[in-house]
Order: C-alpha cells, then structure tokens, then sequence
C-alpha cells in the first residue's frame, strides 16, 4: 500500500542549529532515504522550500483571491513530502520511526486513497453529458 | 523454476506472506535476538524477493530463502548504520561474524519458533486486545487494515495498541520464549484467553459485517491448532475443541431472517459433522488426562449437544453433572444459572426454579436480563402464567438487545 508522508519542520530551529549539526542531520536524513530507495519503500517525495517561498490561492466572492505566504502560520510547517510504499500503517509507522528527520519535527502519515472508483464514475458522468 | 509473472508474483508473495510471515518472522528473531530488527529484516526479504524471484524463479523453499535472505539484510543494515551510530557497533561486529556460517536451510528453523512468538505477542503484561492485534499481525500475518476491519476499529486505533504492544515488548524487555516449570500455566492462560477473545469476536458477530468477522474464528482456530500441536496441554486441546463445535453450528445460528436460532431450534442436520467429529475427539484426549481445566469442560459441554440427534434427546442429567464441575473450579452465578437450566430439563422446572430463586435471593445477577428470562421460562411452564408475566416484564426492561426483546415480547404475547 502507498502512504503519503508529511514531514513537519521548524525552520527557526534548524536555523539556529550550528553549520556541522545541520550537515549531520541533512547526511543522516539522504542516507536514510538512500535506504528506503534501495529496499523499495521510497516510491516519490520532494522536499519544500521555505514558508516564505509559498503563494496561498483561495475562492472567495465567486473569484480566486491570490496571497503571499503559507496557508496556516504556525511553528512547524511542512517540510517535505515523501510516498512510501508499505506492507501495512504499522509498516509505514515503523519506517518513519527510523526517519532522523523524526528527530526534528513531526511527521503525519496518510493512507494513499483508491479514487479508481470515484475517477471510473465520474468519467461515466461525463461521458453521459458528452452524448446528450 | 521458472521466472513468474510481476502480477501473480505479486499475489504469490501476499499468500506466502500470509501462510509463512508467521514462521519467518520467528526464526528471525531468535537468530537476530531483536522484535524490532526481525521485522525489518522480514519487510527487507519479502522486498528482495519482489526483485529477484521475477528474475531468479520462486525458490524450492521461499521460507528458507526469506530467512537466508532476511538475516543477510539485517547485516546490511547494521553495516551502514554503523557510520552513524557507533553504538551499533559492536552488534554489527557479533553478526558480521555470523557470516561466515552456511546459508540458512530449512533445518535452521525450530518448531517452536512460533510458539515463542506466540508467546511473546500473549504476554499477561499487555491488554488483552492489544495482544490480539498484536498476534494477528505479527503471527497469522494480517495487516494493520485488516485487523481494523475485523475489529470494527479504524486503522489508527489498531496500529496504536499496536505500536505500544512492541515498545512494551521492548521497554520491559518481555523475553522471547516459551516459558516452562511453575510459570507455564498463567503464561497458558493468557495465551488461550486471547486465542478465546480472537474466536468471541468472530463468533458472536451474527450478522452485517459477518464475513470480515467470520476469518477472526477462523485465525483463532488455526492458532488454537497451532498451539495444539506445538504444546498438547490438555486445556489447549479443550479449547480448541470448544471452538471447533461452536464453529459447527455456525450455518444453523441464523435463520433465513438474520435472526439468531436458539439452540433447542437449529436445524441440526446443517451442523458440521466433521468439526464435530474432530472436537469430540480433543474433548476426550483432554478429560483422559485428568489435568483438565474450564475451557474441557465447556467443550464438554457443547459435545454432549452436538451428540444429540434431537433437542429432545439431549443428555442434560451428563450437561448439569459438567456445570457442576465446571463451577466446583470456576465459581460463576453465570454458570450456576446455566446449571440451573440443565437441571430443569431433567428434573423439572420447580427443581430449576428452586436453583434460580435461591441465586436471585443472594443479591446474584438481579439485574441480567438472562436469569429473569429464564425464571420466566420456568414458571410459564409451571403455568404461573401471572408469575410469568411479572418475570419476562422484568426481563424486557434489563435486555439491551433488539433481537432478545422481540424474543421476549413474543412470549410475552402467546402467554395472553
């Protein structure tokens, strides 16, 4: 099964955190990743830039309103995203366990969810409205 | 051997993983000496064996090469976190000498591998449904969705109990081993109860979600069968019979309505002769014994019903004789009530109602709905009908459950 894992950082910590504790943590994190990639659990992932990279897009008045920034300002934002393919939730709970990146903020692990269905009714719908 | 499919490949390993995980997880962890680690190493091999059987063809022995292959990546991974973490250091040192030891055969497996998982998983330090979720991931090989499923729980919730089960495993350093001398019959007893809890949750479950419930019965008898034959102590021989005749009156249980049949009325020709042949035959290797326990009796018990070709020729003067053992051991005003029912099928219902009163009298099961359904039973046969009625009134204000109160109501109805 895939899970989508989101991996929260605070970025005011790791900022403060001395040049060589900062390489340790970034080495750790690739090697462990490295390790997932070779036993075929790391299927995608990115890593994000910071908060103040990001444009936040919502509809409001029946028009899109565009703002600078993330969604929510909180302490720990998201860091980086990865799809893990696992046996079962317990799978993936223990891989992310081993994560270092665990060591500096949460993460939050999500089942994949099977839309096949939704996408096969909905192409059902369209092609119905197509026809009439 | 011959290279398979990707997709039937992919099947083969989720039914191997199913039927085998159990063992080989087991034989991982005494030879890595870790929960933690032989579960990783387990994950690594069944991930090496996607990769390689397409190319390799499915080995002669998939549990040997998954053990082989297991212990080999738990190396591996010892080997490259050592740069990180020198602690590991010298584990990573005691298994890379490991090496050098011929490839692990099938001869590398213990029997018993599996009943020190069990054991493990069963331990009195963890709650009970912890344990169940425990065992049926870690030893029938279901994964955290499907355990939810069958339990009616969210997947979360199970992953949960699950993860605290193992750091309680860990933290409390709870040995992996099956424990012997003076120890073995609470170990036992924990064991068999979950089994047991694993079976009730399967079983009483009579309708709606009924098929994803019906495979806990079923991994609670594969593991009561399991236990049987790795450690025939005559309780495990009890349960698993007690099980095994339970689960052969599963098609007559529910009527064509989805309703419960009581046991007087089921259509005993739909009964499972060869589930019942199989458990009467534990019954009596057990009593042979004479080292039996509560769960024996019980199978007893259901064996002397089973026996019955008819409501009418049940045995109930033997069925009392057994709830009178049962309680001599296991004092219950449940069983005294249940014993209170036999005796009024062979001695009559004042000898029944005298036993009720007298339960009733002493503050027991007042409020359970059961007792007063059954004092109401006895009197209408006494024809009390006024009696009777006071009685199933009293009954219908205490059930919680719909089907038992349309049971009731009826009764209550035909007596006028």
């Amino acid at each position: 099964m895939k899970y989508i894992c989101l991996g929260y950082i605070d970025h005011d910590a790791f900022a403060a955190m001395s040049e060589a504790e900062q390489h340790a943590m970034i080495d750790a994190c690739c090697a462990y990743d490295d390790e997932l990639k070779a036993n075929g659990h790391f299927i995608g992932g990115e890593g994000l830039q910071p908060p103040n990279t990001a444009m936040s897009l919502r509809y409001a008045n029946g028009k899109v309103v565009v703002t600078d920034g993330p969604f929510a300002e909180t302490k720990e934002q998201l860091g980086g995203i990865m799809i893990l393919e696992a046996r079962d939730l317990n799978h993936a709970v223990d891989l992310i366990s081993k994560h270092p990146g665990a060591k500096y903020g949460p993460w939050e692990i999500r089942p994949a969810a099977d839309l096949t269905e939704m996408v096969r009714e909905s192409e059902a719908r369209r092609a119905a409205k197509g026809k009439r | 051997m011959s290279a398979p499919a990707p997709t039937d490949l992919r099947a083969r390993l989720d039914a191997i993983y199913r039927t085998e995980g159990g063992r080989v997880l087991a034989t991982l962890i005494r030879l890595l000496g870790d929960f933690d680690r032989a579960e990783d190493a387990m994950q690594d091999a069944f991930n090496a064996a996607l990769k390689r059987w397409p190319v390799e063809g499915i080995p002669h022995n998939p549990r040997a090469w998954l053990i082989s292959a297991g212990r080999f990546k738990a190396i591996d991974a010892m080997r490259r976190r050592v740069r990180f973490d020198a602690a590991h250091e010298d584990i990573a040192q005691s298994l890379h000498g490991q090496e050098a030891a011929p490839a692990v055969d099938a001869g590398d497996e213990l029997p018993d591998d599996r009943l020190k998982l069990i054991f493990t998983c069963c331990h009195p330090a963890l709650a009970a449904d912890a344990s169940a979720a425990l065992t049926l991931r870690e030893v029938c090989g279901l994964t955290t969705e499907e355990i939810a499923r069958a339990f009616l729980a969210s997947a979360p919730t199970i992953a949960q109990r699950i993860v605290r089960a193992k750091a309680k495993i860990r933290d409390e350093r709870i040995p992996y081993q099956v424990p012997s001398g003076p120890e073995l019959p609470a170990r036992m007893n924990a064991v068999l109860a979950v089994i047991y809890l694993l079976f009730n949750e399967g079983y009483a479950a009579s309708s709606g979600a009924s098929l994803t419930r019906t495979e806990l019965s079923d991994e609670a008898i594969r593991l009561g069968r399991l236990v049987a034959e790795l450690l025939p102590e005559p309780e495990v021989l009890g349960l698993l019979a007690l099980m095994l005749l339970h689960e052969s009156r599963r098609a007559a249980r529910v009527g064509a309505d989805g309703e419960l049949v009581l046991l007087e009325q089921q259509d005993r020709s739909r009964w499972n002769q060869a589930l019942i042949r199989d458990g009467i035959a534990l019954v009596e290797r057990a009593l042979a014994t004479r080292r039996f326990g509560p769960y024996t009796l019980q199978a007893a018990i259901a064996a002397v019903h089973a026996e019955a070709r008819t409501a009418d020729e049940t045995d109930w003067r033997q069925i009392s004789a057994l709830y009178a053992a049962l309680l001599a051991m296991q004092p219950s005003p449940v069983i005294e009530l249940n014993r209170a029912a036999a005796v009024a099928m062979h001695e009559g219902p004042a000898a029944g109602l005298a036993l009720i009163d007298a339960l009733l009298a002493r503050g027991e099961l007042r409020n359970y709905h059961l007792a007063h359904a059954a004092r109401a039973d006895l009197l209408r046969r006494l024809e009390r009908g006024a009696d009777a009625r006071a009685a199933y009134k009293e009954a219908l204000q205490l059930t919680k459950s719909e089907p038992e109160r349309r049971f009731l109501e009826k009764r209550l109805r035909e007596l006028g």
